[in-house]
């Protein structure tokens, strides 16, 4: 006879509601953990989606992410030229705000070159950047449709295409246009500030400057030899790719990334002693049935079955429930949430150790019952 | 007096704390009560009544003594048997005074749990569980929780709960104090019965004047000592 399920099943109602509302704290828990996922995975988006070897940036900066980094336009022919380089492309970030559908669209244009590294991997819907001006591929969280334009600066660009998670560290999804498009989109000056400008008899002029040259490398090609060499020209600085992503994780992030790590290990604090009052509760309100059981003859391993598998039935539930609530929940977040089987099994893991840790403290109240409490006396 | 077996024979002493703060609860009490015997334990509230009923169910160790329940020397000076639980599951049954059935098993399954911690498959069980309902006339309540059932039906299921393992000693602690008067004859009689048919003892502790000519004997604590046996 299973005595566990049994008194489940009594009080089936009052029990249900408490993994429900242990599940809601799972799916805060589980939230919290892909949103520290999705902030690290979005913040090395970026700069994984144009899959360099290396990235040749201003001397002295950790550009482009970290910190501005402005180079000769120049420097991606020279560093094409290089041994061991198969492809360069320069490419150029900036942030701006476009009025979209009445609202305000905040967006992160990447300028790359048609043809050489820096565009977007792979296009979800319509087609790539086929002419050299006014075209743009989006990321879909942008809410842009292919067909509809858009005006950045001074012109309007049309949406030939739509891919899927590129955005950057701050979340704000990224739109590719072409280079000439995003150097013009940096430098031009809205008409009034031009007339302004021609009065006082500077003339504009067009930078012929990136922010980065990207290079991917031959199979077999030494990439710290390519960087070392790159270094030696005194105005520009190499980082490979995985010192790239590693300044924008201990850098660019870093400081999210632990407020939230921080967050979620005192929720993961919280979650243990809510389980842990939970269980030692639920023991407590058994004492005198404990009692009884000690009394006519119950062995012990009967008793910690009873407070053990409730515990255990319990913490597996609140963890099914909040695994469920936030699958079906996390797309609507306005960031992305990453979940990883292996998150999910460590936490299902930690709420397997509260709960046989709170049936513990359950157990050794259990195992101090007097049986003749019983008897009444 | 019946000339039945000594199922119960007690002679102990039981105190509690030292020094100043020592209480003598039992003095030199020595009791024995017979197969078919159905006794009544009496007396004053602290005058030991419980603390015997404790000491002959195995949970409390006295202080000095021996105890022998059904044949076996449990206690000489310290337990004998390591395992009292299983102890008290072979040949004690307990009746309480509020029943103190557990709240999320069916009148059956109360009954049943007993057997299934002796080791009684399943089907044995129950069907050992619907006999002893059936002859205590509460069978039709079966599938009842306790909360649904009338004290009376409570505690006929509370009887066959301690008679389901065949015990042979039966402690009852103040069985009919739920009951009215009526109810509280009924239960006495039923246990007198089953007393004689199985060959059991029952141990009552009552301040229930009303079933006092229910009893073979009644035993007067006072004190912690026997007044009168």
């Amino acid at each position: 006879m299973n005595l566990a399920l049994k008194d489940i099943r009594h009080g089936l109602f009052r029990f249900v509601l408490t993994c429900f509302g242990l599940g809601l704290l799972m799916t805060v828990v589980l939230s919290m953990i892909g949103i520290y996922n999705g902030l690290v995975a979005d913040a090395l988006a970026v700069v994984k989606a144009p899959a360099a070897d290396v990235w040749v940036v201003e001397s002295g900066t950790k550009g482009p992410f970290a910190e501005a980094s402005n180079i000769p336009l120049t420097t991606r022919d020279a560093v094409a030229r290089m041994p061991g380089v198969t492809e360069a492309g320069a490419i150029n970030f900036q942030n701006i705000e476009a009025a979209h559908a009445g609202a305000s669209l905040r967006l992160y244009v990447i300028g790359y070159e048609p043809g050489h590294p820096g565009g977007p991997q792979r296009i979800a819907e319509g087609r790539g950047i086929g002419t050299s001006h006014f075209e743009l591929v989006a990321d879909r969280k942008t809410g842009l449709l292919t067909g509809e334009t858009i005006r950045l600066g001074r012109n309007r660009f049309i949406v030939v295409g739509l891919v899927e998670g590129a955005m950057n560290a701050g979340g704000d999804p990224a739109v590719y246009i072409t280079l000439a498009d995003a150097m013009a989109l940096q430098t031009e000056l809205d008409p009034a500030a031009q007339r302004v400008q021609a009065a006082r008899g500077t003339v504009s002029v067009k930078s012929a400057s990136v922010a980065a040259v990207i290079a991917r490398l031959a199979p077999g090609a030494d990439v710290e030899l390519l960087t070392a060499t790159v270094r030696q020209w005194k105005h520009l600085a190499a980082l490979t790719q995985a010192e790239q992503e590693d300044i924008l994780v201990s850098s660019v992030v870093d400081l999210a990334r632990r407020q939230i790590g921080l967050f979620l290990g005192i929720l993961l604090s919280v979650s243990a002693v809510v389980i842990a009052l939970i269980i030692y509760t639920m023991t407590m309100e058994k004492l005198k049935q404990i009692a009884t059981l000690k009394l006519i003859g119950a062995p012990d391993r009967t008793i910690i079955g009873l407070i053990v598998q409730q515990a255990l039935i319990l913490g597996a539930s609140g963890w099914g429930i909040g695994l469920v609530l936030i699958l079906t929940v996390k797309d609507y977040f306005p960031r992305r949430v990453v979940l990883e089987p292996f998150n999910v099994m460590v936490l299902a893991g930690i709420i397997f150790a509260v709960c046989i840790a709170a049936s513990g403290l359950g157990v050794r109240a259990a195992m101090k019952v007097d049986p003749a409490t019983a008897l009444g006396s | 007096m019946t000339d039945g077996e000594i199922l119960i024979d007690v002679k102990v002493a039981k105190h509690f704390g030292d020094g100043e703060t020592r209480v003598d609860a039992l003095r030199d009490v020595d009791l024995q009560v017979r197969a078919g015997e159905v006794i009544a334990l009496l007396g004053p509230s602290g005058s030991g009544k419980t603390t015997l009923l404790n000491v002959i169910g195995c949970i409390l160790a006295p202080s000095a003594g021996k105890v022998t329940l059904d044949g076996e020397t449990v206690f000489d000076g310290q337990w004998l048997r390591r395992d009292l639980r299983r102890l008290r599951l072979d040949k004690i049954g307990f009746i309480f005074q509020t029943h103190n059935l557990l709240p999320f098993l069916t009148a059956e399954e109360n009954v049943a749990v007993v057997l299934d911690l002796a080791g009684w498959s399943v089907e044995k069980g129950r069907a050992r569980a619907g006999d002893l309902l059936g002859y205590l006339e509460v069978d039709h309540r079966a599938a009842a929780k306790p909360a649904l059932l009338s004290g009376g039906e409570a505690q006929r299921v509370a009887i066959a709960r301690a008679l389901a393992n065949r015990p042979r000693i039966i402690l009852a602690d103040e069985p009919t104090a739920a009951l009215d008067g009526k109810r509280a004859g009924l239960v006495m009689d039923l246990l007198r019965k089953l007393a004689v048919e199985q060959e059991a003892c029952i141990v009552t502790v009552t301040h229930d004047e009303k079933i006092f000519d229910r009893f073979d004997r009644l035993v007067h604590l006072r004190d912690g000592r026997l007044a009168d046996a």
